[in-house]
């Protein structure tokens, strides 16, 4: 079996990147909404805008730094760019009743979804939370970032502000 | 084995069709549905060095690492993808029956509004989990997943049926068990949208899981099917939250549920249930959670002999604080499977901004409170071969297993300055929590603990941030004794790189050759969805969770380095 695989793994990494680059659709999966509603991920839309999907858990600290850095200046970037945010929560049943009141206590703005068996998270391949995507007005993924620094919110708006215009990223 | 490489052609075949079918389409209709390979990789290695007096032991191979890949295709309504898994050989702290490589996960999926079909591995929750969950954890090694086939389906607004059948990953092979579920829910503001307007919505459902495995016992008679069930309710809207679930096993006497008592070995033939309730009140700027639950012969496996994290059918959360930082979770609770009562208060308040305490960005502050007690439990002599061994009655609760009070307080002073504190005082009961029985030979822990973090951030991507944190304990017996204190500087220059020291302190242990410090110092470099990280130093004994599931890990001293990649 060992010897089929190593055949077989060359094959696929080539596959994979025949296949890469930007311009990928968001994967379906289904998720829920705080109001107990299922939705499927790959129904997300800003009408041509751009969407930051930002995965994150009640017990990961940087995760909500980063979620309330961006609370902050969220009013200003929804004006200037139109862009919406979407909170998906990766936490389980032992901390997913903590995400609506966390969201309501913090006063966030944001859309916001429970992913509590990983779903979403196993389709969008992220490792560890913080993880942060940018989706441009197509509805592809364009760009994405794993783990919050200090000051990383201010890189991520840059980006999107790259995206309208037309520009290329930067990471 | 043979399955193993079967299922890497099949899904070889499925990427190499649609990749030929875009090479001949390009620009028509294909390009619309539009197909994808995406994946992730991750390597933890670690050089390991003995070091007696911190309890590192010598490891033969003097490396260990785990890896494993994941490759995902989607195309439309069509998913598949596999996961390469390869411990050379597993690192310390994990069940050492993860051994050798392999592919352990591979799925093609299909779905649309009517139909949702997944055969291969598959993860899975019904309602709060209490009878159903497969779920995977790749930081615990923790995959139950089922490899089978399942098939959703919504066949009108407001109604979701769920059926499956498979058997459980166990390592690189599967479990003995086969396991039957079936799950259906009901949104009744969907069904019925017509007739109700109501922003209130109501939720229910009933789930049922069972299992098969054969009886090869030579002493008792076992059931071979063993069925659970169970029913849930949500009641919500923009305020409250309110969550019920009720779920009964029927006698299932297995590794969970043995007991051992004067060289006799008794299985007990006893019904298992849980209750597990969940409310909350939210408005903007202020929150308050109230949980509970009752359990009872819980355990619930594909294989009756299976122990520790191996073959879960079922996922019983805690009921308690999950901490995040170092010290406060120094004696992490997991749910005790055979019997548990238990309960969570959490209130937060956002002072708002512009007021006295609130300052200019407001003020966050979190108390809660949350206890376990086990149940008491009284003698049943029934028959031998059919005992139920003990009852319990609602009314009483038995030892005390846990006790946390907590006050978390979140604070930004200025543009550059942030702050946290948090105070938690804790009660452990070692000997149930971790070992289950009374007689492990431990004593109660009582300890409080506090962290100041704060961070300073100096330029516009550039941050440094200090914790200080410590752990007071008059218990000087168990490992790990006595009171700790621990220091942590971090340094982001800019958005890419992080440098870290830490140092863990044992300063109280009553033994002065092993009021020892535990070093560690770590860098790393991020860019887009890679990390790189590496530590080098001394690592303290003791428990690590993630997502509500923990895992002992021993002291070790050496250099590891970590790979995240996803693309």
């Amino acid at each position: 079996m060992k010897r089929i695989f190593t055949l077989l793994l060359p094959i696929f990494i080539v596959i994979s990147f025949a296949f890469k680059g930007e311009g990928d659709k968001i994967p379906a999966a289904t998720i829920k909404k705080l109001d107990g509603t299922k939705i499927n991920s790959n129904t997300f839309s800003n009408d041509g805008k751009p969407i930051i999907i930002s995965f994150w858990a009640t017990w990961c600290k940087p995760c909500k730094k980063e979620l309330d850095a961006i609370a902050e200046e969220y009013e200003e970037w929804q004006k200037e760019t139109g862009v919406k945010l979407i909170a998906v929560s990766i936490d389980d049943v032992r901390s997913s009743a903590k995400v609506s009141t966390d969201v309501k206590t913090k006063g966030w703005k944001y859309e916001v979804y429970l992913d509590e068996n990983q779903d979403f998270k196993r389709a969008m391949n992220v490792n560890n939370v913080p993880h942060t995507f940018l989706v441009n007005g197509n509805g592809e993924i364009v760009w994405s970032h794993n783990s919050y620094i200090e000051g990383d919110e201010e890189k991520l708006y840059e980006n999107v502000k790259k995206l309208i215009k037309g520009e290329a990223l930067s990471h | 084995m043979l399955k193993s490489s079967c299922s890497a052609t099949f899904l070889l075949i499925c990427f190499l069709n649609p990749f030929n079918g875009k090479a001949q389409d390009k620009g028509n209709l294909a390009q619309d549905i539009g197909s994808s390979i995406h994946g992730n990789f991750q390597l933890d290695a670690q050089y390991y060095e003995p070091d007696s007096l911190r309890g590192a032991p010598q490891i033969n191979e003097k490396m260990l690492s785990n890896a494993f890949g994941n490759l995902m295709f989607n195309r439309g309504k069509f998913s598949a993808g596999v996961r390469y898994e390869a411990y050379n050989n597993v690192m310390q702290g994990f069940d050492p029956r993860y051994k050798g490589q392999g592919i352990v996960n591979r799925f093609a999926r299909y779905q649309d509004q009517l139909l949702d079909i997944t055969v291969g591995n598959i993860y899975e929750q019904f309602g709060s989990g209490l009878v159903f969950r497969t779920y995977y954890e790749p930081g615990l090694l923790y995959d139950n997943s089922l490899d089978g086939i399942r098939v959703i389906s919504n066949p009108y607004k407001g109604i979701t049926l769920k059926g499956l059948v498979g058997k459980q990953r166990s390592f690189f092979t599967v479990g003995a068990g086969i396991v039957r579920g079936v799950d259906g829910e009901i949104n009744i503001n969907e069904l019925l949208d017509s007739v109700i307007q109501s922003k209130t919505k109501f939720i229910v459902g009933a789930s049922f899981a069972s299992k098969n495995q054969a009886d090869n016992n030579p002493t008792y008679v076992l059931p071979e099917n063993v069925g659970c069930y169970g029913g849930r309710i949500n009641i919500l809207n923009e305020f409250i939250n309110i969550y019920g679930e009720y779920v009964y096993k029927i006698n299932d006497p297995s590794a969970d549920n043995v007991s051992n008592s004067g060289g006799n070995t008794y299985y007990s033939y006893k019904n298992g249930e849980a209750i597990y309730l969940s409310a909350s009140v939210a408005t903007e700027g202020l929150s308050l959670l109230l949980q509970g639950k009752r359990i009872d012969n819980m355990g619930f496996r594909s294989d009756r002999d299976a122990t520790l994290q191996n073959l879960l059918i079922n996922y019983l959360p805690a009921t308690t604080r999950q901490h995040t930082y170092l010290m406060p979770a120094f004696n992490p609770y997991a749910t005790q499977p055979r019997g548990e009562v238990g309960g969570m208060a959490e209130l937060q308040y956002k002072v708002k901004k512009g007021s006295l305490l609130g300052g200019k960005y407001g003020m966050e502050i979190t108390l809660n409170a949350s206890v376990a007690h086990g149940l008491k439990q009284y003698n049943v002599d029934d028959t031998l071969t059919a005992s139920t061994l003990y009852k319990t009655k609602y009314e009483e609760v038995g030892e005390l297993y846990y006790e946390d009070i907590f006050i978390e307080i979140n604070k930004k002073f200025t543009k550059k300055i942030k702050m946290s504190f948090m105070y938690s005082r804790q009660f452990y009961n070692r000997n149930m929590v971790q070992f289950g029985t009374p007689n492990a030979g431990f004593t109660n822990i009582v300890a409080d603990m506090a962290v100041i973090d704060l961070t300073y951030k100096y330029k516009s991507s550039g941050a440094i941030r200090f914790e200080a944190q410590g752990y007071i304990t008059s218990n000087k017996k168990n490992p790990n004794a006595g009171s700790w204190v621990t220091g942590l500087i971090e340094w982001n220059p800019n958005g890419n790189w992080f440098v870290a020291v830490l140092d863990q302190f044992n300063f109280d242990n009553p033994d002065a050759n092993l009021k020892l410090h535990y070093p560690l110092g770590s860098f790393g470099y991020t860019t887009g969805a890679h990390r790189i990280s590496m530590n080098v130093g001394k690592q303290r004994a003791g428990i690590f969770c993630v997502g509500g599931v923990c895992r002992n890990v021993p002291a070790s001293s050496g250099v590891s380095l970590s790979i995240t990649s996803s693309f």
